[in-house]
């Protein structure tokens, strides 16, 4: 009777959110890697068309998602460099014993609690009608006009924007990182002479491994599945030269009514980002087990 | 000198940050100006504080509508997050047996996948929903509602879960040997501990589900259902951007999040933090 009652009990704590989490979620991916094996254009009153494997063998010779994934590559190198730098540079000025030291962490994370299309809204202005009356004021031309019409420049446009929206977010992890260093140990090493210089590179970095690896495989995930941001300022463009994996992929699907094909390529997306992630699980829990 | 050189340091990090900010101050200046003042110069403060702008883009973006679609749908989904998540979990580590690891293991193995992977056929199965029950999945708020909870869920869990594992067994044992049931010992005993973690929760969800776009976009059809997000892509779409209006639009939608970090700053720097690292 009571082991009856507690199947019930806890049935009614799982069951609710179990079955709202698996018809969001579970469901639609396995639907999803079954609509990859079809051409569909997405009308119910179209056949769907099974076609095997093609859809995964012809976009290894898709010429748009190849770019387009060099794009994300290129895109998330940069990002990795400058959100980092960024992030661990105002960690280390944040934690240092400076009275305004608040108020400038506050400063730094703000940007990161703006969502990425509004962020993006913001420096569309900037990069392009900005840049070109401030260019027309100073005379300096070469650098302020306007970037996102220029196929180099609205990729770099496209980092600062997303650097200045998660430098913050990494300098939280670095600043836990920092705090996280015995206070006797950095003592010892000012007694026995160490500049700032030599207990950065010799102490604080080598301790900070853990924080780095967190942060840096939290930006390459969320570089890869940057969104918001790439739609508000640039939407793709100019001529596609900033329309990075995620966007290529709605365009794929909603835009040029390829469901099938466009859902094969969000599975291979899904096996990179899961990767990636696997990566960084694997590297943080055997650091943990050593140190 | 000594002296001279700590200020010039504490100076320069104030100057930083807030060059750092500098975006934020060119649309706030910018939607005060009248479009020749605004080519003129784009660095300068307004002549003239007139608010003409923010009624103009407030009309435009139906803000107002906006302004409560998100909240409405932000604070509903958010309670019935925290409500469902924390029990789940509660149960999942209290009863270790095969079906809760597996069913803890699905939960976090799907944080892996990526929205972009779900969207499509998630949409058409929603729309099968609809057809064959007639439950209002689509274009209603209800149904955008349930989808951020599913979404959502997982993370939500997660924290729960490594949370609960650390509460000793006792308090509960000594509860349900007087008779109370599951639901009240819930309540009653384990969710008041819970507090921390279920700030943690709150602030990471209220960040991901106000500011989310592509969901709404793809759920809500109705321009009546828009929330911010959607209201300002709109926003820009719809009209040849007049750059004053368009910061003025910008700056109404950054209002609420300043004002919510404002009075949640050390919970949403801590909640960030364990977010990330767990």
């Amino acid at each position: 009777m009571s082991k009856h009652r507690n199947k019930l009990w806890y049935l009614l704590f799982v069951l609710p959110l179990f079955i709202i989490f698996a018809t969001v979620v579970l469901i639609p991916f396995f639907i999803g890697i079954f609509y990859s094996f079809f051409e569909w254009d997405g009308f119910s009153a179209n056949p769907m068309v099974y076609v095997g494997l093609d859809n995964y063998i012809e976009l290894i010779d898709d010429g748009r998602f190849v770019n387009s994934a060099w794009l994300t590559l290129e895109f998330t190198i940069l990002s990795l460099v400058l959100v980092n730098v960024l992030g661990l540079g105002f960690a280390l000025l944040v934690t240092s014993a400076f009275k305004s030291a608040n108020f400038a962490r506050t400063m730094f994370f703000m940007p990161n609690l703006i969502g990425g299309l509004i962020l993006g809204y913001i420096w569309q202005f900037i990069f392009s009608d900005g840049f070109r009356i401030i260019g027309d004021l100073t005379g300096n031309e070469e650098v302020f006009r306007n970037w996102l019409t220029d196929r180099d420049l609205a990729m770099y446009a496209l980092v600062i924007v997303f650097s200045w929206q998660m430098a913050g977010y990494m300098m939280i992890i670095y600043i836990a990182g920092i705090q996280s260093i015995p206070g006797e140990v950095m003592e010892a090493a000012e007694i026995d002479g160490a500049n700032y210089w030599q207990r950065l590179k010799n102490i604080v970095m080598p301790l900070l491994m853990p924080a780095l690896t967190i942060s840096l495989f939290l930006t390459l995930s969320f570089s890869f599945k940057i969104y918001d941001v790439n739609l508000s300022l640039t939407a793709g463009g100019p001529a596609n030269s900033t329309e990075l994996l995620a966007m290529h992929i709605y365009n794929e699907i909603f835009g040029y009514n390829n469901y099938g094909y466009g859902q094969a390529k969000a599975i291979i997306f899904f096996i990179v980002i899961a990767a990636i992630t696997l990566v960084q699980v694997y590297m943080t829990k055997k650091r943990e087990v050593e140190m | 000198m000594r002296l001279f050189k700590k200020y010039l340091k504490e100076i320069l990090l104030v100057v930083g940050a807030l060059v750092f900010l500098s975006p934020v101050y060119i649309m706030l200046v910018n939607s005060f100006k009248s479009r020749s003042e605004l080519y003129e110069n784009v660095l300068a403060l307004p002549e003239t504080l007139t608010f003409e702008h923010y009624i103009r883009a407030m009309d435009r973006m139906n803000f107002g509508l906006a302004f409560f679609n998100s909240l409405v749908i932000t604070i509903i989904s958010v309670v019935i997050i925290v409500i469902l998540s924390s029990m789940t979990a509660w149960m999942l580590v209290r009863r270790d047996n095969t079906l809760s690891r597996i069913l803890f293991m699905t939960f976090i193995a799907t944080m892996l996948i990526p929205f972009q992977t779900i969207m499509m056929p998630l949409i058409q199965f929603m729309d099968q929903i609809m057809s064959t029950t007639g439950l209002p999945m689509l274009n209603t708020r209800s149904g955008l509602i349930f989808m951020h909870v599913g979404f959502n869920a997982s993370l939500a869990v997660f924290l729960y879960h490594g949370f609960i594992k650390s509460i000793p067994v006792s308090l509960e044992e000594s509860a349900e040997i007087d008779g109370a049931n599951k639901f009240t010992v819930f309540w009653k005993i384990i969710f008041p501990i819970l507090k921390p973690i279920t700030v943690t929760v709150i602030i990471l969800n209220v960040i991901q589900i106000w500011n989310d776009y592509l969901l709404p976009s793809l759920v809500l059809t109705d321009q009546s259902l828009r929330t911010i997000p959607l209201a300002t892509f709109y926003f820009f779409g719809e009209f040849t951007i007049q750059w004053n209006q368009a910061m003025a639009g910008l700056v109404l939608t950054i209002i609420p999040v300043v004002i919510f970090y404002a009075f949640a700053q050390k919970h949403i720097i801590k909640g960030i933090g364990e977010g990330a690292v767990k």
